[in-house]
């Protein structure tokens, strides 16, 4: 495990990392990098608290190595910019303990950029990689819906 | 020197009396890191008591001294606290408490924030406004009379003065604290806070990520440890080769960590610490560990076999734990119903693993710790590191979840060992693997029911039986039967109204650490009562929610006297938080009557239904469910009723009831932790799986309107969830499942 020279593309800025290429992004966000709103829950892909945006598209920073990431551009809940959507998880007062919230909420991002118009089963879908332990899926499948609403009036 | 950063002298000795507690009035300021407002060691404040400051600039500063772990506690206690205050919302900052005795028990469990201190912090915000109103009554040199604190000013009507809180902090901060008995409390009518659905606190840095817990504390020069812990409680490093671990990139050390003698109780499990640079490279390092254990008496268990065996235990006579009436003899079996239920181990997988942050100086340690007891915390830590408890200062972070788990403090001693050791801040966090492996389980469990019915079905007697390793087993070794206060949590307080009731109690050796979890007791004996009387009502060919409404009988306080047993109606005296028939009535007419407007049911689905008491609050579930052909299981509905008394902040209650369906669904379809060779068999979310959205149904919650005193809301929604579900699809499919989880037979 030889470290090397990666620049990584956060959140609109470069940094230039000498690390291990396998380590997993998400610490390298953490632990190097400082930015905690990305969250560890399983270290497997499997409850989605870890999940950025990889170019726009939903990905699990606990399994992309950084080597991976190097060259795209990483978005981590500190930067995402999603008309309406944190007012949606405000209004219907989604999180509880609010740790898996990170997660949930860019993969509900990710799917309203690539479908306005999410039905129920889309929802269901998208969102089923993403565990919150709390139990407030009613309310992140309202505030989804809502944003989608939303835009479809305008 | 001392390693805190603001230390403020803050003696208040009245307040100290109020609380009964005596001794050094030290409170310490906030530490440099972000989330800890910085009110107490604010210089422009004028404290006026030990929860409340108020700023020059109008800001008041209102200490939190729970956990945050999702209840929504932040939030409730300053409601509290502001209302008699009569304080305005938008200039309330929230102070979290350090550990500190002065606020009373800080344990965040049992459902008892509200419960426990709603009186409390009502006497705590109007001494505070009646010192707010002597200061003005003071400046203008009129009797305190005459004055009347309103919306963030202290008015004077009749010369039209007023003045802002924020013009009176100062000198009303010099006044002695008024009698705690003197100060007047509001009417409920004119409560402005209490009672309001507020927006959570933390709403903001929740959804930017700036929302900081225990596994986002970061100190200058912290080193990152993970624990390879003995994987069979009692066994211990017989060879350790740590030499490739070494070798890791980013390692800087491996140190070998006792392992606990006697009851665990709250002692660090022991093991292997790998301490690296980041999280990454401690993970890889423990991979690269080569280690032999010494065999464990633990060894043999198997949670299969073992269930078996409870299984034959409650098939006969016991311990007698109550006994309700004479005891009846004449089982003749024309009349008799009888019933067995079983559930595995659990355990409580919030979605941030236990974590723990400390730096031990020779001046003592400081802690920064995702802890549900603060105080546990900072008496073990001290313990464990030989040092006074005033050394221990313990900063309790959000919570990502708790569920009993964070009431345990291991995690915090493991953290102070290392940093003993190594003379660094060492920030332990659990992978989920260890959260999964390591944990305070939920007793398995087997129960035996037993009824005698008349003529039209109807049981006049009843017997039961539970056995389940007890949480006593924990902290005292040979302990072989449940504890009484287990007993009370759904086995020997419900109410019928039955002619003859016996409890009985079965030996349950423990072989691995036993704790508590949402709920607790509760958890197994309302799926036990639950899913027998739905039983006895479909023999009886009755509504399940008629079934329980005339076995308790007519509304009624009941006390349990002369039943063997003294009940300890979790902490709370019978008067103020009665055993009351007629709230199990009401709710379970909720449910009833909101099931029987949506009657339109399709082929294959069917209703469920159940009702439980417990932390002195009542809630009914009713469950919808559709079962298809190939045998798989989709919940579609779910309606809850729960009377928990007064309650502060509705839609938090709302969202703690909606979060309770969720976490006894996923008990009840998919919880299982099993042991093979003493060693747990499931690992991560693919084999201990939590229910996702795909599989959650629609939640109606409704409160009931009281003015009963505030009950407990964070777990009694639990309980009933799992014995609602399994009714509901027997109602469905004629199955009747007996022995969770339900995957074991339905694809979830």
């Amino acid at each position: 495990m030889s470290s090397k020279k990666i620049t990584l593309m956060l959140n609109g800025k470069i940094f230039t990392l000498d690390t291990d290429p396998n380590i997993p992004i998400l610490w390298v966000i953490r632990d190097m990098l400082g930015m905690t709103g990305t969250k560890y829950g399983c270290g497997a892909g499997l409850c989605g608290a870890c999940t950025v945006h990889i170019e726009g598209k939903p990905a699990r920073a606990c399994l992309t190595s950084v080597a991976q990431a190097q060259g795209k551009h990483v978005t981590t809940i500190e930067a995402l910019e999603f008309e309406g959507l944190k007012e949606a998880w405000n209004t219907h007062n989604v999180p509880q303990c609010g740790y898996c919230q990170s997660g949930q909420l860019m993969s509900a991002a990710a799917l309203l950029a690539s479908n306005a118009t999410p039905t129920d089963a889309d929802i269901d879908t998208a969102m089923s990689g993403n565990i919150c332990r709390c139990g407030t899926y009613t309310r992140i499948k309202a505030a989804i819906q809502s944003v989608a609403k939303k835009r479809a009036e305008k | 020197m001392s390693i805190f950063t603001a230390v403020q002298n803050f003696s208040r000795r009245d307040v100290l009396k109020l609380f009964g507690v005596t001794g050094g009035g030290l409170v310490l300021g906030a530490n440099g890191l972000s989330w800890t407002p910085m009110a107490l060691a604010q210089e422009k404040a004028g404290k006026l008591n030990l929860f409340i400051a108020v700023g020059e600039d109008n800001k008041v500063y209102l200490t939190c001294h729970r956990s945050e772990m999702g209840q929504g506690i932040r939030t409730g206690i300053p409601q509290i606290l502001a209302d008699e205050l009569e304080a305005e919302w938008q200039h309330v900052v929230v102070v979290q408490g350090l550990a500190d005795k002065r606020y009373g028990s800080q344990n965040t469990d049992g459902s008892r924030s509200i419960r426990k201190y709603y009186y409390q912090m009502r006497q705590m915000g109007a001494i505070a406004r009646t010192m707010l109103e002597q200061a003005a009554a003071n400046r203008w040199e009129v009797p305190v009379s005459e004055v009347k604190a309103k919306s963030h000013y202290v008015h004077h009507d009749k010369s039209q003065r007023k003045l802002s809180y924020g013009e009176l902090a100062l000198a009303a901060s010099k006044l002695a604290l008024p009698d705690k008995e003197s100060v007047k409390l509001k009417k409920n009518s004119e409560f402005k806070h209490i009672g309001q659905s507020r927006t959570i606190v933390d709403m903001d840095d929740m959804l930017s990520g700036k929302a900081k817990y225990g596994y986002d504390v970061q100190l200058d020069g912290m080193l990152y440890a993970s624990i390879t812990r003995p994987p069979v409680l009692g066994s211990d490093v017989v060879r350790l080769d740590d030499s490739q671990a070494r070798k890791v990139a980013g390692v800087v050390d491996v140190i070998r960590l006792p392992v606990p003698k006697g009851a665990p109780a709250f002692q660090a499990l022991g093991g292997v610490a790998v301490i690296a640079t980041n999280s990454w490279s401690a993970l890889q390092g423990r991979k690269a560990l080569v280690i032999d254990w010494t065999a464990s008496p633990n060894d043999t268990h198997d949670s299969e076999s073992y269930l078996e065996t409870l299984s034959k235990r409650i098939t006969q006579p016991s311990k007698l734990v109550r006994q309700q009436g004479p005891e009846i003899y004449d089982w003749s079996t024309n009349s008799k119903i009888q019933s067995q239920y079983t559930i595995p181990y659990l355990t409580h997988a919030p979605m941030e693993p236990p974590v723990a942050t400390a730096m031990v100086t020779e001046h003592g340690c400081e802690l920064w710790a995702s802890t549900q007891t603060p105080q546990s915390t900072q008496q073990n830590v001290a313990k464990n590191l030989g040092i006074k408890e005033e050394q221990v200062r313990v900063n309790v972070t959000l919570l990502g979840g708790g569920f009993g788990r964070k009431a345990k403090p291991d995690f915090s001693v493991e953290a102070a060992l290392l940093s003993q050791q190594l003379n660094r801040p060492i920030k332990v966090s659990w992978s989920r693997e260890d959260d999964i492996q390591n944990g305070y389980l939920h007793a398995i469990n087997a129960q035996f029911y037993q009824a005698k019915v008349n003529n039209d079905n109807f049981p006049e007697a009843m017997l039961q039986r539970t056995g389940f390793p007890s949480i006593s087993s924990t902290f005292a070794e040979s302990v072989e039967y449940p504890s009484a206060g287990e007993l009370d949590l759904g086995f020997v307080d419900i109410p019928f109204a039955l002619k003859s009731y016996r409890c009985e109690s079965v030996k349950a050796e423990a072989y691995t650490r036993i704790g508590w979890l949402r709920s607790v007791c509760n958890i197994q004996h309302a799926f036990g009562i639950g899913s027998f009387v739905d039983e006895l009502a479909h023999h009886a060919n009755m509504p399940s929610p008629q079934m329980w409404k005339q076995m308790l009988g007519k509304p009624r306080l009941v006390d349990f006297a002369d039943q063997g047993f003294e009940y300890s109606n979790y902490g709370e005296e019978l008067s103020r938080h009665p055993v009351d028939v007629g709230r199990y009535h009401k709710v379970i007419d909720i449910v009833e009557l909101a099931m029987k407007q949506k009657t339109s049911l399709q082929k294959g689905q069917g209703w469920g239904f159940a009702v439980h008491r417990s932390f002195t609050s009542y809630v009914a579930v009713a469950i919808l469910v559709e079962v298809d052909r190939s045998k798989n299981l989709k919940v579609i509905k779910s309606i809850a009723a729960i009377d928990a008394g007064l309650v502060v902040n509705p839609d938090r209650v709302v969202s703690q009831t909606e979060g309770a369906v969720v976490f006894g669904l996923s008990l009840a379809m998919m919880g299982e932790i099993s042991f093979k060779a003493g060693r747990v068999q499931q690992s991560n979310f693919h084999n201990y799986p939590l229910l996702r959205i795909n599989q959650c149904p629609d939640i109606e919650v409704t409160i009931v309107a009281s003015d009963a005193p505030p009950a407990g809301v964070g777990e009694p929604g639990v309980p009933p969830v799992a014995p609602a579900l399994t009714n509901a699809i027997f109602s469905a499919t004629g199955m009747r499942i007996r022995d969770l989880p339900v995957n074991s037979v339905l694809n979830v």
